[in-house]
């Protein structure tokens, strides 16, 4: 009885240790997207330019939409060359990149847009609406949207090529495969959804 | 005569104090609803605070889409939902008690009926002990140790 019991006590602990050693191990930062595998949020916003921006426009191309903020470094800064580079390479066609910069001031963002040169569109997000609808709650955190307008990727911090190459290309392939986009029920019926995508 | 700017001036006074009353009504939402649904939602860049008591950006904007919410009818469990549908059911401070969840919600009181059996059989098993005696034998003093005080007392003597 005895020897037992003092078995029983380091014992009963050892799921504990084991859940603590699990939890204390993880990211309490990185918590999964429900979003992924479900239809992008819609929205609407103004590029630093002027233009008018919104998902709709973004049918039948693989969009990576990316949140991020001048203050953010470095993340923000090592990836901005990256996503500048993949829009420069896909020029337009296919892969098209947005940047939204939120939680930032508006002379900050552009400060950085004319810093790294970025030629992609971006939009500030002042009351953080476009933010929250993507449960966002960081940055960098980047989208993948692909032709149909579905999320089928969050990535946590800066994007790096492999990301392009894992997440982002296979996209295209994917869709050329299948013969061209096809709308999701109830969310886009446009007319140009129906034309057959080139690349 | 001289009563009728006097006059004019409460008149303006009370149109504008009217105007900014009906202002106030025109936003039917309260700050203590908006708050309850607030301090129920975790903010997403901070660790451990709500939405309600972190004065991050994201937590202002966040109360600012709560009031919005609200504003345009949803009822507060609406609101949390939405929520829930973006940043998962990690974003609510309270786990719902279900599923999984519920071994969160039992755990501690498995706890505290576990320790109250604990101290339950310690206390019946140091009851049952015997009292130590009142007078407890004192280690006896062998032959050597006696010789041995001798010899040192006397060493001491010289």
């Amino acid at each position: 009885m005895k020897v037992r019991a003092r078995w029983l006590i380091p014992l009963a602990a050892l799921p504990l240790v084991g859940l603590l050693a699990y939890g204390f191990r993880t990211d309490p930062r990185a918590v999964p997207s429900p979003l992924v595998g479900r239809p992008a949020p819609d929205f609407e916003l103004t590029a630093f330019d002027g233009k008018a921006l919104s998902l709709q426009g973004y049918r039948g191309k693989v969009l990576v939409l990316n949140f991020w903020a001048s203050w953010c470094y470095p993340a923000c800064y090592e990836e901005a060359p990256v996503l500048e580079d993949a829009w420069r390479r896909s020029g337009g066609q296919g892969v098209v990149v947005l940047g939204v910069a939120i939680q930032d001031k508006e002379p900050a963002s552009k400060e950085f847009i004319q810093r790294f040169g970025l030629t992609f569109p971006n939009a500030p997000d002042p009351d953080g609406k476009v933010s929250i609808d993507y449960g966002v709650y960081g940055v960098p955190e980047t989208f993948v949207i692909d032709r149909r307008g579905m999320i089928r990727r969050k990535h946590v911090g800066a994007v790096t090529e492999a990301v392009f190459r894992e997440w982002v290309e296979p996209l295209l392939r994917e869709s050329a495969a299948s013969g061209g986009a096809r709308p999701v029920p109830g969310v886009a019926d446009r007319p140009d959804d129906r034309r057959p995508q080139a690349s | 005569m001289r009563a009728v700017p006097l006059v004019a001036a409460l008149l303006l006074i009370l149109a504008v104090a009217a105007g900014s009353g009906r202002e106030a009504t025109a936003a039917p939402v309260r700050d203590e609803d908006v708050l309850a649904v607030a301090s129920q939602l975790r903010c997403v860049v901070c660790q451990n605070l709500s939405v309600a008591d972190s004065p991050s950006e994201m937590a202002q904007q966040m109360r600012g889409l709560i009031r919005e919410r609200l504003a345009s009818g949803d009822r507060p469990e609406q609101v949390m939902d939405y929520f829930v549908q973006r940043y998962g059911e990690w974003v609510l401070l309270a786990p719902p008690a279900r599923g999984l969840n519920l071994l969160l919600w039992l755990a501690p009181f498995g706890a505290v009926v576990a320790g109250l059996a604990m101290v339950l059989m310690l206390s019946r098993r140091w009851r049952r002990r015997p009292a130590p005696l009142e007078s407890a034998p004192t280690p006896a003093v062998g032959p050597a140790e006696r010789e041995r005080l001798a010899a040192e007392l006397e060493r001491l003597g010289d």
